[in-house]
């Protein structure tokens, strides 16, 4: 079964690689499911071809036909962004002009490769050193001077090519850090065609379309690509605002994102768009709103928006489309009246997405669906013990070595200054989305930690330390259960919302019957 | 045919790559880019025309359009014309007014005498046959 799974994102193009019949075709949805790839291919390679001179288009066209690609044609910028966005894995390469009436060649550039990570080709007229280099510091993998001759245009795919095989390379490390079986059916079909990535993006879309937060485990080893999703993306950008923007390296970077199985290299190389992107957002405020209306303009799930942060508006459709948190918080600021753009202020937001964002990298690598739900579990219980109060706090040690025990490396960071009641409501309020909701929060929850403390004061005098720890963790999951919650991405009504232990009413049951193993195996430990 | 235009610096390789793109699934395709070529060039040239009489100094914009122009120059393979707009960018860049005017001046009767040899090559190509036209081997 593995290898048949793999071989679902062997799907190159349009064609099949090998004799083997794909298990899941609606992951392949194209036409020729009988193909054999290795003598038809580049055949058959889907291009799109952006440019606003009719003249060049239909030449170019022409000549990508005589190639046997696959060609669509595309006269203005924008919609040839929104033809990808809704397809996104429609397309093995895009080839674009660099001067366009209605959006910068170069911008459309960054916006293909932060989205959708496609090899992109630049073409004008313009041949001097300057425009080329342009192209290469925005990641073009390649720079035609017009008239562009056929033959030039007969060897773009092994810039196709080029960027799937160095996908394979990351994705062998991964192998070798985690299944090793599964892997290396994969590099026996090195050759063709890793990924189809889309298919890849499209069950981890459909994992969180379904439940919001869990993934699929059996499809997600197996990528070859690293998609940055929402939150990984933020956990990146968490990691890369605490270091510092100079001082981001990616192996600093990686240690503190601490997502198994990815490399330095992901990291690099999303650090190099990130940079670019970060220049350009930087410069100049007036045009920040225009690009980034750009990145949030088409408010649709083809933006590749996460259904389960979807209480958000504007957080989630931003960080759908991979916006780096400080331009949300730049939104986000701006709404409240406070200052923008500040390392400081931009960290709680991040904070969100980093506490949401644990299940979802290490589900997309491959951990174990129980081990992450614990170890959010163990995050959960490591902040509301943070604030329980004195009288607790004997009894507390052996609880907190345990959570400590699996330390969540850029949460553990951010927690450091949450002691007391004050913070930890603070804390919790930062994790949950949006502001508003947040100040709602802190009443209640200002209200039902003042109840967990004095409920929880109530059996400190029994003297069986399991008793003890039994009870407050009874009282803990009674009262702390809705707060507990939150972390989980759900937006449930929070006063009220008192869930007996083991109970599986909360809106995503899977919470809390884990949260019940976890408390399980907790007291078996002691 | 195009050894014709070659020598006379009006039409260049490019426009032999048409030529062979030409086929039997597109039979007209050197001509339907050609009717394209006009199309889009006489849209361009009315442009630059006004802006020139109304904003002759708006040399940002005029080196746009041209700009625009020479790239549909190159992509048919229109050699002359194409040299014309280069010039015209230069002066654009100089800040000359008079020199972008006399070049544009120069740029639309190499334009004109261009549509004229085009006329005269689908004339030929017609009469000769269809089949003749896209005579060089692939």
């Amino acid at each position: 079964m593995c290898g048949i799974c793999s071989l679902d994102e062997m799907n190159f193009g349009r064609r099949v690689v090998g004799s083997m019949s794909l298990p899941d075709s609606s992951v392949v949805a194209r036409n020729d499911p009988g193909d054999v790839v290795s003598d038809h291919f580049p055949a058959g390679l889907r291009v799109l071809v952006v440019d606003d001179d009719p003249i060049c288009l239909t030449i170019l066209d022409k000549m990508l036909r005589t190639c046997h690609y696959d060609v669509t044609k595309c006269n203005r910028a924008e919609v040839a962004l929104s033809l990808l966005r809704e397809n996104k894995n429609g397309y093995d390469i895009v080839i674009s002009d660099v001067h366009m009436p209605d959006m910068d060649g170069f911008k459309l550039l960054e916006h293909i490769g932060l989205e959708m990570d496609l090899p992109v080709i630049m073409m004008s007229a313009d041949d001097s050193k300057n425009v080329v280099m342009k192209g290469v510091t925005h990641g073009a993998c390649d720079y035609l001077i017009k008239p562009v001759r056929i033959e030039a245009l007969k060897n773009v795919w092994q810039h196709v090519v080029r960027k799937k095989k160095n996908e394979w390379k990351e994705l062998e490390q991964l192998g070798n850090m985690e299944d090793g079986d599964r892997q290396q059916k994969q590099d026996d079909l090195e050759y063709s065609s890793p990924a189809n990535e889309g298919s890849w993006k499209n069950s981890k879309r459909k994992g969180e379309d379904e439940e919001g937060e869990e993934r699929d485990d059996a499809t997600t080893l197996k990528k070859p690509r690293v998609v940055w999703s929402v939150e990984l993306h933020q956990q990146f950008v968490a990691a890369v605002n605490q270091l510092g923007i100079d001082k981001a390296v990616p192996k600093k970077i990686l240690e503190l994102m601490n997502v198994p199985g990815l490399t330095r290299e992901n990291v690099a190389s999303h650090l190099q768009k990130y940079r670019l992107y970060l220049r350009r957002v930087s410069g100049v405020s007036q045009h920040q709103g225009g690009l980034n209306n750009s990145f949030i303009g088409p408010q649709d799930a083809s933006f590749g928006a996460l259904p389960s942060l979807s209480g958000i508006d504007l957080q989630t459709l931003a960080a759908a489309g991979q916006l780096p948190a400080q331009t949300l918080a730049t939104y986000q600021a701006a709404g409240l009246g406070r200052a923008a753009m500040k390392p400081g202020i931009t960290l709680p937001f991040v904070d969100q997405g980093t506490l949401f964002s644990f299940e979802a990298p290490k589900s997309v690598f491959g951990e174990g669906r129980q081990q992450q739900q614990q170890r959010n579990s163990n995050v959960k219980h490591m902040n509301l013990l943070h604030g329980i109060p004195a009288t607790l706090e004997p009894k507390q040690p052996s609880i907190m070595q345990q959570s400590s025990a699996q330390p969540l490396g850029s949460l553990n960071n951010m927690q450091g200054n949450t002691h007391g009641n004050g913070q930890s409501s603070s804390l919790l309020m930062q994790m949950v989305q949006p502001q508003t909701r947040g100040q709602m929060l802190n009443e209640s929850i200002g209200g039902q930690i003042s109840r967990i403390q004095s409920s929880v004061g109530q059996p400190s005098p029994r003297n069986r330390m399991a008793g003890n720890e039994q009870v407050m963790a009874c009282n803990l999951a009674s009262q702390a259960a809705p707060v507990v919650d939150f972390s989980v991405n759900h937006m449930a009504d929070l006063p009220g919302n008192v869930y007996p232990l083991g109970s599986t009413t909360t809106p995503g049951g899977v919470t809390t019957s884990h949260q019940k193993d976890l408390y399980t195996r907790r007291l078996a430990q002691m | 045919m195009t050894e014709t235009k070659g020598c006379k610096g009006y039409l260049d390789e490019q426009f032999v790559q048409l030529e062979e793109l030409q086929d039997d699934t597109n039979p007209n395709f050197v001509e339907e880019v050609a009717t394209l070529f006009y199309r889009d060039s006489a849209r361009l040239l009315a442009v630059i025309e006004q802006t020139m009489v109304r904003n002759p100094q708006d040399f940002t914009k005029l080196d746009n359009y041209m700009h625009q122009f020479k790239g549909s120059c190159s992509s048919i393979g229109a050699k002359k014309v194409k040299a014309e707009c280069t010039q015209f960018r230069e002066y654009c860049k100089a800040g000359s007014s008079d020199g972008c005017m006399r070049t544009f001046q120069q740029l639309k009767r190499e334009y004109s005498t261009l549509k004229k040899q085009l006329e005269a090559y689908f004339q030929l190509a017609r009469q000769v046959g269809p089949r003749e036209s896209a005579t060089r081997p692939r």
